[in-house]
């Protein structure tokens, strides 16, 4: 059995077929970028993982648990995170708080012990702290710890996303579009991010992605999408020079 | 100016960054102990006011300012410790017992409130805590097997210890200065832990937080029944001090001075709420002193600017007659919003950062170091 399995899934909405009977498997450990002309349907689908939209058919399976009616703050909770193509940080609030919140499916404590601030709780704290440095260690953040992201470059932004996505200690991770609005420099940055996720933390990556540079260089296989279906499936360069595919970008 | 060098995760996480905040706040609490031994007793009385206030200004801010969920029904929580007190007070129940059963039923209250909340954003939840507020409003005055209808509740001294506790003396003041403190603290605890960052996460992004393995709906109505909770102890130290309680004193008008208290405060800190409930509650003696001595003035000075002792009298009787209007109280309440609104979103609070760090920096400081910059690529978020 596969490690994320997606079974026939379908998003319509009223006539407009966003995604159409989509199957994908991802192996454990793997990465597999999901690319595709504009509207194709690679965003719908992390919708559709992340619960934000219910599917009208399909099943998503998450080590072999059928995760298609879980809420979706449980899908957090099972150990999948993701990223936004448009970046949701949470605006007014600093750095490391942000990167806390990602720490929150392990959070453990109550209400009543928050509002005394009990040992326990500060002992929880300090522990969300240290994993949360190492994240920052990983991602080179230091110099932002403390400042509020409504002041920080889009750049920068990005990376702490990530970042976030991280400190929950997520098994997959989803990542919609890594490198858009990024600099040729902090793609690279990017690439050897995401592949030291998937060599140094044994993270299985899924993510959608233009670039096909950054796609050639981290993945290990590809999938191409148009109007929702899937054209073509395996190796990047298979992927690149499948005929459906070159007909999809270039027009037939 | 101060730098942190921090050494320790504790140096984020503790109450007072640097001994600073110690001294300052240390100060700050001698000088409120020793004011019942100075200032007059109406003074002291608005400075009970000032302590209510502002616990119920703290219990708001956690729902509006941190969860970012807007409320126009305090009053009707305000409303329900209120009577709850009143009401238990009758069957000779001691005042601790009623106290914390006034906060945990509004706070049960607040939460049931918070479900039907769930699916409302914006413009449209004000509505429905403005209808709730209204329900309660009607409820007080109709049922008067409990309520005593329209005609309100008298509310007998507090027996505290065996004592009978005066709504006009110190007892009574210090007593509402330690709920008000507790409530900070509290507060302060509740937002350095992760729930309180998942409220500020739901504030920002409710997306992100569910994608994050928050239960948005759970710690909506966690907000709703901690703001509620505190709202109604505040409510049961409001009845002490009234004495008599009735339901035209918990209509839509405080709701909004609830507002007031926040927004001219700034909703994003603490301060806020205790800045917000001094400007309230002190600006109406200077409003009063307004009334009373304006006319006065006014006509004085035309007098020696050479208009006649019978045209200075006219002016005077214009004045005053402008400044007791009804209704002026609410339009200078309007007005005072929207000035701050305008030129001073972050309150009462951002403008004392400013002053503070104008003299740190001085004489380097920077306009633009407070201005907020746009950001044109948020698109459209899926709710």
């Amino acid at each position: 059995m596969s490690y994320f399995r997606a079974e026939n899934l379908s998003l319509h909405f009223g006539g407009l077929k966003a995604v159409d009977a989509v199957s994908f498997a991802v192996e454990k450990g793997e990465i597999l970028s999901i690319i595709g002309p504009n509207g194709a349907g690679k965003s719908s689908i992390f919708n559709l993982i992340s619960r934000i939209y219910p599917p009208t058919s399909g099943k998503i399976f998450f080590e072999d648990q059928d995760i298609t009616q879980q809420p979706a703050y449980d899908i957090a909770k099972l150990g999948i995170a993701r990223t936004f193509q448009n970046i949701e940080l949470f605006e007014n609030a600093t750095v490391l708080s942000n990167l806390l919140v990602g720490r929150h499916r392990h959070s453990t404590t109550r209400l009543w012990q928050e509002l005394l601030f009990l040992p326990s709780v500060r002992a929880g704290e300090k522990a969300h702290r240290r994993r949360v440095e190492q994240v920052i260690e990983f991602l080179d953040l230091e110099p932002y710890r403390d400042k509020l992201i409504s002041g920080l470059p889009y750049g920068v932004r990005k990376v702490i996303e990530l970042a976030r996505a991280l400190c929950s200690e997520p098994k997959l991770i989803l990542l919609d579009e890594p490198s858009s609005g990024l600099n040729v420099e902090e793609t690279d940055d990017m690439s050897f991010w995401i592949r030291d996720m998937k060599s140094e933390l044994g993270i299985t990556v899924l993510m959608v992605e233009h670039d096909m540079t950054l796609v050639n260089r981290v993945s290990d296989r590809v999938i191409a999408l148009n109007y929702g279906r899937v054209l073509a499936m395996g190796s990047p360069s298979e992927v690149q020079h499948h005929p459906d595919v070159v007909a999809a970008y270039l027009g037939a | 100016m101060r730098f942190l060098f921090k050494t320790d995760y504790e140096d984020d996480i503790r109450l007072f960054p640097h001994s600073g905040y110690v001294y300052s706040y240390g100060l700050l609490l001698a000088v409120l102990l020793i004011a019942p031994y100075v200032l007059s007793s109406y003074l002291m009385s608005q400075l009970v006011f000032v302590c209510i206030y502002a616990t119920v200004g703290v219990g708001l801010m956690i729902l509006t300012g941190f969860t970012g969920q807007a409320s126009l029904g305090h009053a009707a929580f305000l409303a329900i410790g209120a009577y709850t007190a009143a009401y238990l007070q009758q069957f000779n129940v001691p005042f601790p017992v009623y106290f914390l059963a006034a906060g945990l039923l509004t706070g049960v209250v607040g939460a049931l409130v918070g479900f039907p909340a769930l699916r409302l954003q914006g413009i449209y939840l004000v509505i429905a805590t403005i209808s709730f507020a209204f329900i309660v409003e009607e409820i007080m005055a109709r049922w008067e097997s409990v309520t005593n209808g329209n005609e309100g509740m008298r509310v007998k001294a507090m027996q505290l210890l065996g004592t009978t506790v005066s709504r006009d003396g110190p007892t009574f003041y210090y007593l509402c200065l330690a709920v008000l403190v507790l409530t900070i603290v509290g507060t302060l605890n509740l937002l350095r832990s992760p729930t309180g960052r998942a409220f500020v996460a739901i504030r920002d992004s409710e997306t992100a937080a569910r994608s994050m393995g928050i239960n948005v709906a759970l710690y909506k109505v966690k907000s709703f029944a901690i703001s509620a909770g505190i709202t109604g102890f505040a409510g049961v130290l409001f009845a002490h001090k009234l004495s008599f309680i009735s339901p035209e004193m918990f209509t839509l008008q405080l709701s909004i001075e609830f507002i007031i208290v926040i927004l001219i405060g700034g909703t994003f800190s603490l301060h806020g709420a205790v800045l917000g409930a001094i400007f309230l509650v002190m600006i109406d003696p200077f409003l009063t002193y307004l009334k009373d001595d304006m006319p006065g003035v006014i006509a004085g000075a035309a007098a020696t600017l050479g208009a006649g002792s019978e045209r200075a009298g006219h002016i005077q009787d214009a004045v005053a007659a402008f400044a007791s209007a009804n209704g002026l109280k609410g339009a200078i309440y309007g007005v005072i919003i929207v000035v701050f609104v305008l030129f001073e979103p972050l309150g009462l609070y951002g403008r004392w950062l400013k002053i503070k760090l104008f003299f740190q920096l001085f004489p380097l400081y920077k306009r633009a170091t407070f201005k907020r910059q746009k950001i044109y690529v948020k698109s459209e978020r899926n709710r």
